[in-house]
């Protein structure tokens, strides 16, 4: 999806020389992602895995042309730095760090208000895979070859089940034009409305596959947003079923904690927004399918 | 994270919130001694326990002399109480909170939670203090109030005072109730929490503002920049398989059923549970080893996993990404080296180089069953239980 990454996306890494910026750097570079450079305050200047090292986003920005960028700082940090990758222009921002209080992503979000539409910065995560258009450039963590080319939008908190879905998709021979991992926790940099809008404008993608789960609003959110919005398909998958009220399950985010936020409840709203459901997460792939056949 | 009662109101006090004199005790003659401390002619003993509703459970007791005191505290000490919020096995009482007692002229319940939608901080009031939040949304809906407070410029005095009228506070008391609002207000908000619940918030017969109980969870993920919080964490509250996996870095929720789950990925993780209930079985717990799945892990989940008796199979769902299925295989097979495994396996491996991890244990020597998809692994688990 071009508004969020494509071939041409200049990418840097935020905690460039770090062990888990080096690795993934290394895994985006081998993907054919365009990385021109990292952040790592205090190693300006020097150069680590051939690319240019710089102090700060700003600096990253001028010299490189720099669009996006994917943060590998630890938690404490994070909020810090996606304010200073949307301060520097960064357009499209991964953040992968699990662990981020929802203070600080609040605090995030609130800052980010600053700017107008055209000059915001995407916010992707935290707690996400990241993002992929196959084929093209991997702003993220997952293992690419999982991905086909090909013209459905995945949209999924969890990464792993976002995995599964893509695998599902390949063995019956269909492609991905783009899969954003919006990442497990309460407070998102975005949400999965403002990611559907996009695939809705979107001339690559013909139908969305949305993966959710349970707690927060914001699949229902989505589904109204669908309701009222959307000409392409949507297809959803809503895990946990069996998790019970009260309890965080793994992701942050993932809290039954009002109505309209377990896995049934979700299911019936969403199937009333005109959404078509995947019964079971070992169908997503064969739910797409079918729909594809309708259109 | 979740914090007792009398922490909870230290820290409330400590932000300019009355509470009742009062102090914790751990034997009956501390309790005796703790109620003259105190002072006056009633008091309250209070089990401390991570659970609301405990004074229908038995854990509240009102006493009349400071002998009275140390019996109660007695009878409470040591004991499981169950409450409709701790599940059948109830939560042990290891600390009592002496209070002395107060003359309640009106009881008003005050809450403070994040609003996942509008991303701010929601403070929810009503005049009927006492019930739980989801009986008054339920009864009497009409009474409740909220405002929601912009997080980046914090909470206003019209703001708290808009609340306190609202709940129709006596003009005297307006200025003590705001202030009070606001200290709640600035809890939240300075300590990370996620929720503050005073529930009730009295007026005494005295004209004071006091919070009589309150309740105050945290943001697990703030925890480092919060010692002073995290000090506050008793894991004795906490079930000990789930103290054992934070310990150990695994996202562990311990469930009724009796099928044990390793998976890699929170969503992932619900989705094979879901499947299992699909295919007829139940759960015995939700297990995330991280995305990762690193052989480390899984070792410590195997030990987590078979420590539960209610667990009669064992589910391993993994899907590979950068990690790899042979090298993940390659952590199973070193895992059940060191733990033993008398119960069906059902392996499920997916993702990058998933023909060489199934190779791989194949060719060891470990008994398992082998599943391709999510479908397939729930339903050889429950075929496995039925065996």
């Amino acid at each position: 999806m071009t508004v969020l990454i494509d071939k041409n996306s200049k990418i840097i890494i935020q905690g460039f020389t770090g062990k888990m910026g080096s690795f993934h750097a290394d895994e985006m570079i081998k993907y054919g992602s365009n990385v021109v450079g990292g952040v790592t305050p205090g190693k300006g200047g020097s150069k680590h895995l051939n690319l240019p090292v710089f102090n700060t986003v700003k600096d990253a920005v001028s010299e490189t042309g720099a669009d996006a960028s994917i943060l590998f700082v630890p938690p404490a940090f994070a909020a810090d730095s996606a304010m200073e990758a949307a301060d520097a222009g960064i357009k499209t921002c991964v953040a992968i760090v699990d662990g981020i209080p929802s203070h600080d992503m609040i605090r995030i979000k609130r800052y980010m208000r600053r700017y107008t539409k055209s000059s915001k910065m995407t916010l992707v995560g935290p707690n996400c895979a990241g993002i992929i258009s196959p084929g093209k450039s991997m702003l993220g963590i997952m293992p690419g070859h999982i991905y086909k080319e090909g013209r459905i939008g995945i949209i999924s908190r969890s990464g792993t089940l976002g995995y599964e879905a893509a695998q599902q998709l390949k063995n019956l021979n269909i492609g991905v034009s783009t899969s954003v991992g919006i990442g497990g926790d309460p407070i998102n940099g975005s949400s999965f409305r403002d990611i559907i809008e996009k695939f809705e404008t979107d001339d690559e993608t013909d139908a969305i596959l949305m993966i959710g789960e349970i707690g927060g609003p914001q699949e229902v959110a989505a589904g109204e947003f669908v309701r009222e919005n959307m000409k392409k398909p949507v297809i959803a998958y809503i895990a946990g079923l069996t998790a019970p009220k009260g309890r965080v399950m793994g992701h942050a985010g993932a809290i039954v904690s009002a109505y309209g936020e377990s896995a049934i409840e979700k299911v019936e709203i969403l199937k009333e927004c005109g959404i078509t459901i995947s019964k079971n997460p070992s169908v997503m792939g064969e739910t797409v399918k079918t729909v594809l056949e309708k259109m | 994270m979740d914090i007792h009662e009398y922490q909870a109101k230290k820290i409330l006090s400590d932000f300019g919130v009355t509470i009742p004199r009062g102090g914790i005790v751990y034997s009956p003659e501390n309790a005796e001694n703790k109620a003259r401390e105190i002072g006056g002619s009633r008091w309250v003993v209070k089990a401390q326990i991570h659970s609301g509703a405990r004074g229908k459970a038995g854990g509240i007791i009102v006493c009349d002399n400071p002998l009275e005191v140390a019996q109660a505290t007695d009878k409470l000490l040591g004991k499981k109480l169950v409450t409709n919020q701790t599940g059948p096995e109830g939560k042990i009482v290891n600390r009592i909170y002496i209070e002395e007692a107060t003359d309640i002229e009106r009881e008003l319940y005050l809450g403070l939670v994040f609003d996942r939608s509008s991303e701010s901080i929601m403070v929810v009031a009503s005049t009927e203090g006492g019930m739980s939040v989801e009986e008054i949304s339920k009864e009497k809906p009409e009474t409740i109030i909220r405002s929601k407070i912009e997080v980046a410029v914090g909470m206003q005095s019209f703001q708290a005072r808009e609340l306190a009228f609202g709940l129709g506070i006596e003009p005297d008391l307006i200025r003590r109730a705001s202030e009070t609002i606001i200290g709640c207000y600035k809890a939240f908000s300075e300590l990370d929490a996620t929720m503050v619940e005073v529930n009730p918030l009295v007026i005494s017969k005295q004209k004071q503002i006091l919070a009589l109980d309150c309740k105050m969870s945290f943001d697990n993920n703030a925890m480092f920049r919060r010692n002073q919080v995290s000090e506050l964490r008793d894991k004795t509250q906490e079930d000990s398989k789930e103290v054992f996996a934070s310990d150990r870095g695994l996202n562990y929720v311990s469930l009724d059923g009796n099928i044990g789950n390793i998976i890699n990925g929170a969503g992932l993780a619900m989705a094979s549970m879901d499947m299992i209930k699909l295919a007829g079985g139940s759960p015995a717990n939700f297990l995330d080893v991280g995305g990762g799945a690193t052989p480390e892990k899984i070792v410590k989940a195997f030990k987590l996993v078979t420590m539960d008796e209610k667990v009669k199979v064992i589910l391993v769902n993994i899907f590979a990404g950068i990690n790899r299925c042979d090298w993940v295989a390659e952590g199973i097979v070193e895992a059940l080296k060191k733990i033993e495994v008398n119960i069906p396996l059902v392996i499920r491996l997916a993702g990058t180089n998933v023909e060489q991890g199934n190779q791989i244990l194949k060719e060891s020597k470990i008994n398992y069953i082998e599943a391709n998809t999510l479908e397939d692994a729930a339903n050889k688990a429950v075929a496995a239980l039925k065996k």
